[in-house]
């Protein structure tokens, strides 16, 4: 079922996207519909106008997921499913020719002639007036001027068609020629070969780890990719073209050996090491000036403009022989089109990064399968299951092992024939150790329990210890003023500049992110219960000092309600900032939980897991929130009626 | 008796040799311009503040802080908005220790009296000003207190329910003999409670004038808009409020 589900995942997606244009331009007119209905009776700024609309929430979810189709290419799958196998083939040609594109204005603005005669004659200019003096013999400044000026003569050689190789300039033409040719074979169609048996049983668009099938699965991809297979041997023709002329290569040959003899040149016995230095490093600039020349891959600019105009005609022609798929391209493929490197065609732009909804959906399934020898879970761990928790794990983990070190009594000793007679003490660290069997429970398990246990307990110890601290704080001075400056002190820094110190301390398992959590939660929980509990209203004090109430008793029944909606409050802000600091601290240290996937996912630009982990904590922030509305609508329905 | 606030310096005297009695069953008014310490005096009565110098005693018993024995109707309410009406009555039962099956019957007994039968459920929040005026009295009343202390009790209410409340509070006096003292700012509302009225003045709050007054009685068995026709009523009336009126005047001119 899966299996169909992702194969058929460009149909799915295609019924999905008509739907959603229907429920779109529906939306849109009973919208239009029932606002005029009720133009007549509500006046600008009335509160009422806000109510009810859910037609336009309609309108908003289905624009927002016909945008996300559209840039992420998940449209374009959808209603041309061989389009991107048909531009990977066309990316294969970028990829042929790319040596060729490197040479001309292309692939930049200016020819790689024009670059290399320019640099180099800037550099050789400055290298002339920047001798450094005394550390050459006469002879040797002389020298050096004379290959300085020779490597200059060299530039100037290559680039005037009076001096060209007749051979090199034949060459390009030859190369010229095979590009025409290719530009002709495109506009005529090409040979109509047929797709093979191999391509056509490729994985399809993005359902294998390979996300674009490589191999032509149409007339047009066997044609594009018979062209890029025929550009191969013309770029390797181009860049074994050499302008060799006889005067070039006497330049050559004399500068090398000029170059030789003043490196092996005995230096005047007389230099400090920083003039050794700087003798070794001009002659040096003067050889890496020449090398680059050397290769005499400079060319006069009229003789490559032949070149540069059969690589636009051939763009031309590629661009002809698209037909519809230059249209589709146009409207369905928005961002930097596809891009072939080595082994893969892989989309660019918001294709890249924005991963198609119906991929998504399956990555999330995968993610979602519990069973991890099926290739579900991630790392190891599943995302959310259950598995059997041993008991005697829970209790080691409430029961310190120092709180056995301190009761009375000793722990036993070896006895004299080498064995072990185990006493209570004994018998008590091996339950504070776990080390007993005491039966197993159910317990969830997963990625996403990880994540929630770790805000769960940090919540509870939090609200535990910092209500009742909280709640003092608003009636006792010496309360208020001995906690008001620790927790205002260590509040105001952000969660998770604490988080290496924490880490460090604690540990990066469990043990370090909850208390991390616990700081969090604890700073806010204070707060709240603090201003709950001081804005109790005077009169209601009193009266229930008149009613004979004690003190407790006004703790418990009268300030302690009173400051439930603040309570309830803070918890709300505290989860979700306890979420937040969370998954940062995942990302920082640990081996499960959400904010631990997304980083890998980071690390290995897994765009697919990164959104689905971004997903799955926007629904987990949206579940707590939802549960924090209906218990605070429950729990305290009086709220801001008092 | 004599009150400074201990924190505004100690230069201002609040209250400046107050002394009266009550008897038992007496229902008191007390009546002046703001700021003349009338909230002071109840506040010191009930036991939230101390008097710098002098003494209060309840039943010959000296008043050490807030008790049960005297119980306290605020102006608004003052209920606890997360209980609902019969845990508000309840709430002193509750905190003595007595189980809310033993003072259920009690607690409908006193819903009953002050007209909310069939509320004990109802959220307070849900109430109107006038009704939750009725659940503070009920909450004070279930309580059994020796004296019962009204600070401007009814003055958050409209005209009708006003008067209403009026009726209840004599009702209420006459049915449980108890004494009570009222803190008010409208004259007629003095004048037709108090059994005893309090004329104070400011700066040093004191008694200016003290009357003794038949209209709270006869507002048990005539209704309370026939009392205010009376003449003597008028003419009462007139004299008070001329001499509140003389009072702020001098306050006016000494600033």
């Amino acid at each position: 079922m899966f299996e169909w589900l992702s194969d058929n995942r460009a149909h799915i997606a295609l019924i999905i996207i008509i739907a959603l244009l229907v429920a779109f331009v529906w939306s849109i007119w009973l919208g239009i519909g029932q606002t005029k209905l009720r133009e007549k009776d509500e006046v600008f700024g009335d509160p009422e106008r806000t109510k009810g609309g859910w037609y336009w929430a309609i309108t908003g979810v289905s624009a927002l997921m016909l945008i996300w189709f559209y840039y992420s290419w998940g449209a374009a799958r959808a209603v041309f499913p061989t389009a991107a196998n048909e531009l990977c083939q066309i990316a294969k040609i970028d990829e042929s020719i790319s040596p060729i594109n490197a040479a001309l204005p292309i692939a930049s603005r200016y020819l790689k002639s024009t670059t290399l005669a320019v640099r180099n004659g800037e550099q050789l200019a400055k290298l002339s007036s920047g001798l450094p003096a005394g550390v050459f013999t006469p002879a040797e400044e002389a020298s050096l001027g004379v290959i300085l000026a020779q490597t200059n003569r060299l530039i100037a050689v290559q680039s005037n068609p009076a001096f060209i190789d007749p051979v090199a300039i034949a060459e390009l033409g030859k190369v010229e020629a095979e590009l025409r040719n290719l530009s002709a074979f495109l506009l005529s169609g090409g040979d109509k070969l047929q797709p093979s048996e191999e391509a056509l049983n490729q994985p399809k668009w993005g359902t294998s780890e390979v996300e674009i099938p490589m191999l032509p699965m149409t007339e047009r991809g066997m044609m594009f990719d018979q062209v890029s297979t025929a550009l191969v041997p013309i770029a390797d023709q181009f860049l074994a073209v050499r302008n060799k002329s006889p005067e070039a290569t006497r330049l050559i040959d004399e500068v090398a050996a000029k170059i030789k003899a003043l490196k092996s040149a005995e230096a005047p016995a007389n230099l400090t090491e920083a003039e050794l230095k700087s003798r070794g490093a001009y002659i040096k600039a003067a050889e890496r000036i020449f090398k680059r020349i050397d290769d005499l891959t400079i060319f006069p600019a009229e003789n490559m403009t032949g070149i540069n105009d059969a690589v636009d005609e051939l763009y031309e022609s590629i661009d002809e022989a698209k037909g519809g798929l230059g249209t589709a391209e146009m409207l369905l493929f928005p961002g930097q089109g596809m891009v072939k490197s080595r082994t893969q065609c892989t989309e660019q732009g918001s294709g890249r990064w924005l991963p198609k909804p119906t991929d998504v959906i399956g990555t999330f399934a995968t993610l979602a399968n519990p069973n991890i020898e099926s290739g579900g879970g991630y790392k190891g761990t599943t995302l959310l299951w259950w598995k059997w928790l041993p008991v005697a794990d829970v209790v080691a983990f409430l029961i310190p092992d120092g709180l056995v070190d301190i009761l009375p009594g000793e722990y036993g000793t070896h006895n004299i024939d080498g064995g072990f007679e185990p006493n209570y003490k004994d018998g008590l660290l091996a339950l504070a150790q776990g080390d007993i069997y005491l039966g197993e429970v159910p317990m969830l398990d997963g990625h996403i329990w990880d994540s929630l246990f770790r805000v769960l307990v940090a919540m509870a110890f939090g609200v535990a210890i910092g209500v009742p601290l909280g709640i003092y704080m608003g009636v006792s001075r010496f309360f208020k003023s001995f906690f008001d400056p620790l927790v205002e002190l260590y509040r105001p820094v952000p969660p998770l500049a604490w988080a290496p110190l924490i880490l460090t301390i604690f540990g990066i398992q469990d043990d370090g992110k909850i208390f991390l959590l616990f700081m969090v939660a604890f700073a806010i929980m204070v707060i709240s219960a603090r201003t709950g509990a001081s804005g109790t209203q005077l009169s209601k004090i009193r009266a229930s000092h008149s009613l004979g109430a004690t003190n407790g008793q006004i703790l418990r029944h009268v300030i302690l309600p009173n400051a439930l909606p603040e309570i309830l409050t803070g918890v709300r802000i505290s989860i979700g900032v306890c979420w937040g600091t969370l998954v940062a601290a995942e990302m920082l240290a640990g081996t499960t939980g959400i904010g631990f996937i997304e980083n890998v996912a980071r690390t290995v630009s897994d765009y697919e897991l990164i959104w689905v982990t971004i997903l799955i904590m926007g629904l987990l922030g949206l579940l707590f929130d939802l549960i924090m509305r209906w218990a605070i609508s429950r729990l305290i329905p009086w709220r801001g009626k008092g | 008796m004599t009150f400074r606030d201990p924190t505004s310096g100690a230069k201002v005297e609040a209250l400046k040799d107050i002394q009266f009695d009550l008897k038992q069953g007496e229902i008191l008014t007390v009546l002046g311009p703001s700021g003349c310490g009338k909230t002071t005096l109840l506040n010191m009565i009930a036991g939230f503040i101390t008097p710098t110098s002098g003494d209060l005693s309840l039943g010959g018993v000296p008043i050490q802080g807030p008790g049960a024995e005297r119980g306290m109707v605020f102006q608004q309410g003052a209920l606890f908005e997360w209980l609902t009406v019969a845990k508000n009555v309840d709430f002193g039962l509750r905190m003595k220790g007595v189980s809310e099956e033993e003072s259920r019957g009690e607690v409908e007994t006193w819903l009953d009296t002050v007209g909310l039968q069939g509320f004990g459920d109802t959220p307070t929040y849900q109430l109107s000003g006038g009704m939750q005026q009725r659940v503070a009295l009920a909450r004070c009343l279930v309580n059994n207190p020796d004296l019962i202390l009204m600070d401007e009790p009814l003055g958050a209410l409209d005209a009708l329910t006003r008067e209403k409340m009026q009726s209840l509070i004599l009702e209420l006096w006459k049915k449980t003999g108890k004494t009570i003292v009222v803190i008010t700012h409208s004259v007629e509302e003095a004048l037709l409670l108090g059994e005893r009225l309090f004329v104070m003045a400011p700066r040093p709050g004191r008694i200016h004038r003290e009357y003794n007054l038949p209209f709270a009685e006869m507002g048990l068995t005539k209704s309370l808009r026939d009392i205010k026709q009376t003449k003597e009523f008028g003419k009462i009336r007139e004299e008070i409020l001329t001499m509140i009126w003389d009072m702020e005047e001098e306050i006016m001119g000494g600033v």
